[in-house]
């Protein structure tokens, strides 16, 4: 076989390869759900959040931007609704990172203080504070484009990490763990 | 004549009052078409190939509502796009600015473009030439041979 007739089998092999190699990847991530082609890179990363002030439910003071401005170790604000199907299935995730004493501050996406305590009661509350958008309008203004959506706040107060989704394990070990450590 | 004058005075602001209500905002058509012009410019991320404009999802919606209110105050286009550019990044725009994220995006016609001309280059060279004339007497010959 001369180099050019090799050459002349050999690309379209390699392509093949390369791209069965690359799908194969991008539907095993997509598969464990540690890759989302629908996620989107937030502007907020870098940044603190926008000034906001939200009210509480069950007579709980809500919270604001200044709350998150230097908290004492690496946190969490998590958006949430009671009537988003995700959100359950994330729920026994953020009720263990609780347990292992990560502070998570919900913020209630469009609900109801009723709905709200009806959901937290069913799937456990792992909040430690809990504030109500119930407009919806803090939430564009942070760029919240679906719930649940969870928001990696440094000592700082700066947005480090923004998954949109729901969280599971996978996640939690290939990106928000490292990330945990890094930031304490 | 007098009431010709009035009706002359009075005839713009007849063009005014046509308002109309999108999505609870009242603005006047002219506003609405600019509203609509912007609109048909952002994604809607919710469902990610829709513009905002044509949209039913409520996220959609609530950004049609801020467009309008932000029309009827007076806010300018740009002013209106980079406060949705400010939130959700540029992927919002469904027309991209050029930038180095999109450097790839915009040169893939002329990287083509250069990978087919070099393609085109690379087979020409490597041809293999063709037979050399003939000369005068083997010409000559062939003619003979060819016609007895």
């Amino acid at each position: 076989m001369t180099d050019r007739r090799r050459l002349l089998f050999g690309v379209p092999l390699f392509v093949a390869v390369a791209s069965g190699a690359g799908f194969y990847t991008i539907l095993r991530r997509m598969q464990n759900q540690t890759y989302d082609p629908h996620a989107l890179p937030s502007p907020l990363i870098g940044h603190r959040p926008p000034a906001f002030n939200l009210p509480g439910v069950a007579n709980q003071a809500g919270f604001s931007n200044i709350d998150l401005a230097a908290p004492p170790r690496p946190m969490l604000v998590n958006w949430f609704a009671s009537w988003c199907q995700p959100c359950m299935e994330e729920a026994p995730t953020l009720v263990e990172l609780a347990k292992i004493g990560i502070p998570i501050w919900g913020i209630a996406y469009q609900d109801t203080p009723a709905a709200i305590a009806t959901y937290l009661g069913l799937y456990g509350n792992p909040f430690t504070r809990i504030a109500t958008d119930s407009s919806g309008l803090t939430a564009i203004n942070w760029g919240v484009y679906g719930v649940p959506e969870t928001y990696l706040i440094d000592r700082q107060g700066i947005v480090r990490w923004r998954w949109a989704g729901a969280l599971n394990d996978a996640v939690l070990a290939q990106q928000l763990d490292p990330l945990l450590d890094q930031y304490s | 004549m007098k009431r010709y004058f009035l009706l002359l005075v009075f005839l713009p602001s007849l063009a005014l009052a046509q308002m109309v209500t999108r999505d609870g905002v009242t603005l006047t058509a002219a506003q609405e078409q600019r509203a609509e012009a912007i609109g048909d410019q952002l994604r809607c991320l919710v469902c990610q190939n829709e513009s905002i404009e044509g949209s039913s999802a409520s996220l959609a919606k609530q950004l049609r509502i801020i467009i309008r209110q932000q029309v009827v105050a007076g806010a300018d286009n740009k002013t209106i796009m980079h406060y949705m550019v400010q939130r959700y990044g540029i992927f919002v725009l469904l027309k991209p600015p050029l930038s180095r994220l999109t450097l790839l995006l915009y040169a893939s016609p002329f990287i083509a473009l250069l990978i087919g001309f070099l393609s085109f280059w690379l087979a020409r060279k490597s041809r293999i030439p063709g037979p050399v004339p003939l000369s005068e007497s083997e010409a000559a010959r062939l003619e003979k041979l060819l016609d007895p």
